[in-house]
């Protein structure tokens, strides 16, 4: 257990211990980071797997699969797992990967907090799994769990569902501490703040929106857990409390952890476009600053997912605005990365075409969330099929294509070898137009009137369903092609060089490939 | 290959058949039948085109460079990676695109939240998973159930043209008059969602919240709960019948005299046959839902009431949970739901259906009593 301070002492590098105790004690960064990658795809076959229970029995009008019942626990499970067991782990996984490399650490700041945030991890899911075998079922009040149905007519299993957040939130917690005192304290010498690459820098400010909400997120499924089983009224309207309370509470949470699941990827694909432009990036100041502000925005915007619930017009101006404002700094990244593109010398290999798929797909959900930010129209979008489309672009071709681009990135880096290309363009093909076929149609739908989470629906929403469905199977069946093509990368492969790409800059290609399990025990000098 | 080409094109053709032949492929918003709706419409197709037009914009340099600025055509890269003027300007644009929709914007919701005196006023109560409607000023009300026969949503049967669009009694509205809406919940969060009204707005336990509109054209308007409520969420759709003010009226009027019917109905003495016929009606609609028409129920969220001690044993506790609920669980109080004829039939046919053949039966007078002991 006292690797590091070994090589330290005998500047002699250990290899890493043998069998499963490597990965239950590792305390390596590459290790860590390797592992939630893992878990994190785990989960997104799980909750894919739920998607496409959904998707089956929306494809036509009537009951065919499921009961309401079990849809309920679905959706609900699917948002859950995909949240917070597949985008948020993976990011993770890539800062563990990543950051060290990126600013030239031996290792991230607290290794064994490190290892205890990831363990936690597999435990909360497990338990939060079994609910779908618990008497009554798994949670089925959507992933937002609004009380009081999740509290009064929520199933027995929500007090497992409850310990499964506070779990999850802790590991989220760490990980983020973790980050901080990696970025703010392991920095190589004349690396400064504004010399930092751009993930390293999306990453500090995530963390800091993790450490800022995740207790918030705590606090209400403390208040939940206490009005289930302790008989006091937070949520309680007939024991003087107030259900809207809840949906403050939990958007104050919730609309920072949506940028929590984005800004990783912004930082990603800020390196890979330059990479593949060959061409450093556009406005690298001006990149910084807009995800500064996007992250002090998100702190006042919660309530325009509350536009129906009653607030009084001062307050549907002020959160109509100021969620309008937003655009501003996500506008700006935009225009810089298409900036970074023109005049470029471009080349489309799989991460780039995940980079540029995500600039115009993440864009497009932009535009409906601009839409869904006019507090009146939002009174026609709300909870429709409209809403679902528009988190869904921002998240799947937004947070996931991220996740993408950076693996095909970095797996030369991690395993050493490059990917088979044919089968990566493939998946990309694949999943772009499976992904466009399932969610573009859901626009139409929520227009047309379409409410969300319902599990049998009116006769002219059924063209547009079958669509999606279609489009959503395919989706989730290509995603077993990535599992094939990284599993095949790790196997063999053409080698790859230190610096696989010939536009890529910064420290992490300066180490070989595959990068070794320890890496600047010196630490490199950055002019 | 081919063969298969022709069959897997049968096969799919075949899935897709009867959706298109039932549907219709509708792209866009309805502008509604109302001014409010007809202004979200407008604000909405506003923000779609100014969307559209930057998208334009910001892709058609991007494919331009896509297409022009590739490495496999030999284009040397430029170097450049900052100019303060552009970036000043692509933030400075936006921003002022983005004050040029708030103010439509801003008008509209100043609109949609004028509370000026209203002509009729409708308490619209959120349960699971029905509508009750009362008319506060005329001393009426009623629930709105789902019409839509089980079998169809079992694909036993084939699917009507107002498939879960459908009630028993839809909510009647006057045309030309401000219509008030006043929502709240008994159990859980529901919303009360018209599209061509424009009008969605939260029913919230313990909250009254407030909402308006204003129909000009006669006509059935269909709309749903558009919040998660449970179980049956997708099953509680919202019907209004908008209907001139005199047919508006004679409808009042004759609402008005069936109530007072209803209320004289629990003096009348009943016999056993008429309390099991009115309460198996009863027991559809209020019941059905979690305890099955059947009885079988839903365990352990809805549990049987076939051979169940409730339902066979004292008869006290049996009617005490009808009428209050049981807290903590998603069984409500039906004593302000149901009448006392209602109630008594209910429990009566519980005690004597599905093979409870208790025998027992209970009257809307023995009800009515207990309520006021209470």
């Amino acid at each position: 257990m006292s690797a590091v301070a070994d090589t330290h002492a005998q500047d002699h590098h250990h290899g890493p211990a043998k069998g499963f105790s490597r990965w239950l004690l590792t305390t390596n960064h590459k290790d860590i980071g390797t592992m939630y990658l893992i878990f994190s795809f785990a989960m997104f076959l799980l909750g894919g797997t739920m998607a496409m229970v959904i998707r089956a029995e929306l494809f036509q009008p009537g009951l065919q699969i499921v009961q309401p019942e079990f849809f309920n626990q679905m959706t609900t499970m699917h948002g859950l797992i995909m949240v917070f067991g597949a985008v948020m782990p993976a990011f993770v996984g890539l800062a563990n990967w990543m950051l060290p490399l990126m600013i030239g650490a031996p290792d991230m700041a607290l290794p064994r907090m490190n290892n205890w945030s990831f363990w936690l991890l597999p435990c909360a899911f497990l338990i939060l799994v079994s609910t779908l075998f618990m008497e009554g079922g798994a949670p089925n009040f959507g992933w937002t769990f609004y009380a009081p149905l999740s509290t009064t007519y929520g199933p027995p299993s929500t007090t497992f569902f409850i310990f499964a957040v506070h779990i999850m939130g802790i590991s989220s917690i760490m990980g983020a501490i973790n980050v901080i005192a990696t970025i703010l304290n392991l920095r190589a010498p004349g690396m400064t703040l504004m010399k930092m690459p751009l993930f390293v820098w999306t990453w500090l400010i995530t963390a800091f929106l993790l450490i800022a909400v995740m207790p918030v997120l705590a606090g209400v499924v403390t208040m939940m857990l206490m009005d289930i089983n302790f008989g006091t009224s937070f949520f309680d309207a007939s024991g003087g409390g107030d259900p809207v309370l809840f949906q403050h509470v939990f958007w104050f949470f919730g609309h920072p952890e949506v940028y929590i699941m984005i800004l990783p990827a912004f930082g990603a694909v800020s390196h890979i476009i330059p990479a593949f432009s060959r061409k450093p990036l556009f406005g690298y100041a001006s990149m910084v600053y807009a995800v500064g502000a996007i992250a002090l925005l998100s702190f006042v915007v919660w309530a325009h997912h509350m536009f129906t619930v009653g607030i009084p017009i001062a307050g549907q101006l002020f959160f109509m605005y100021a969620t309008m404002l937003i655009a501003v700094p996500t506008g700006v990244k935009v225009f810089n990365w298409v900036a970074t593109m023109f005049r470029g010398a471009l080349s489309f290999e799989a991460p780039m075409l995940f980079a540029v798929a995500f600039v115009i797909l993440f864009t497009i959900g932009g535009f409906s969330g601009l839409m869904l930010a006019i507090a009146p129209a939002d009174f026609q979008y709300h909870d429709t099929y409209f809403v679902v489309a528009h988190f869904h672009y921002v998240l799947v071709p937004g947070a996931i294509f991220g996740i993408f681009a950076s693996a095909y990135f970095w797996l030369p880096k991690w395993t050493g070898h490059m990917y088979d290309e044919t089968l990566a363009q493939t998946h990309f093909w694949l999943s772009f137009i499976g992904m466009n076929l399932a969610f573009f149609p859901m626009h139409f739908l929520g227009l047309a009137g379409m409410p969300r989470r319902i599990p049998d629906y009116a006769l002219q929403f059924a063209d547009f369903n079958m669509v999606s469905s279609v489009g959503a199977f395919m989706f989730g069946a290509t995603q077993l092609l990535f599992l094939f093509i990284v599993v095949k990368c790790v196997r063999g492969g053409k080698a790859a060089a230190a610096q696989p790409w010939d536009g890529a800059e910064g420290l992490e290609w300066t180490v070989p490939s595959p990068a070794p399990y320890h890496t600047f025990a010196t630490p490199p000098e950055v002019k | 290959m081919r063969v298969h080409a022709q069959r897997a094109g049968a096969l799919i053709g075949g899935l897709m058949f009867p959706a298109v032949s039932l549907a219709d492929w509708t792209l866009n918003m309805t502008p509604g039948v109302t001014g409010i709706s007809n202004e979200i419409f407008s604000l909405h197709m506003i923000i779609l085109w100014i969307c559209v037009a930057i998208g334009v914009v910001v892709f058609g340099v991007m494919f331009w460079s896509i297409f022009a600025h590739r490495k496999s055509q030999g284009y040397k890269p430029a170097n450049f990676h900052e100019n303060t003027l552009v970036e000043i300007l692509w933030t400075i644009i936006p921003f002022v695109i983005l004050v040029v929709m708030a103010i439509p914007a801003t008008a509209t919701l100043v609109d949609m939240y004028d509370t000026t005196e209203s002509d009729v006023d409708i308490k619209v109560t959120g349960y699971q998973w029905k509508w009750q409607y009362e008319y506060i000023n005329e001393d009426f009300g009623y629930f709105s159930n789902l019409s839509t026969p089980r079998d169809q949503i079992n694909n036993r049967q084939a699917k009507g043209e107002n498939y879960l669009l459908e009630v028993d009694n839809p909510l009647i509205i006057p045309v030309g008059k401000k219509v008030r809406f006043l929502l709240t919940a008994n159990d859980v969060i529901h919303s009360w969602w018209v599209p061509d009204f424009g009008v969605k707005k939260d029913a919230i336990p313990g909250f009254i919240n407030e909402t308006w509109t204003r129909v000009d054209e006669p006509g059935t308007y269909r709309g749903q709960c558009t919040e998660l409520c449970g179980k049956d969420h997708g099953f509680m759709p919202v019907v209004v019948k908008a209907v001139p003010q005199e047919e508006y009226d004679t409808w009042v009027a004759e609402q008005k005299v069936a109530a007072e019917k209803e209320r004289e109905l629990t003096q009348k003495d009943w016999t056993m046959a008429e309390l099991m016929e009115r309460g198996e009606k009863a027991y559809q609609t209020a019941c059905a839902a979690c305890h099955q028409a059947d009885g079988s129920g839903a365990p352990p969220a809805f549990p049987a009431l076939k051979g169940s001690k409730i339902a066979l044993e004292d008869m006290a506790a049996h009617i005490d949970i009808v009428v209050n609920g049981k807290s903590g669980t998603a069984m409500q109080a039906f004593g302000n739901q149901l009448s006392e004829v209602d109630l008594a039939a209910v429990i009566t046919y519980e005690r004597n259906a599905w093979g409870n053949n208790t025998g027992e039966m209970v009257t809307p007078k023995e009800i009515f009593d207990y309520k006021n002991e209470q």
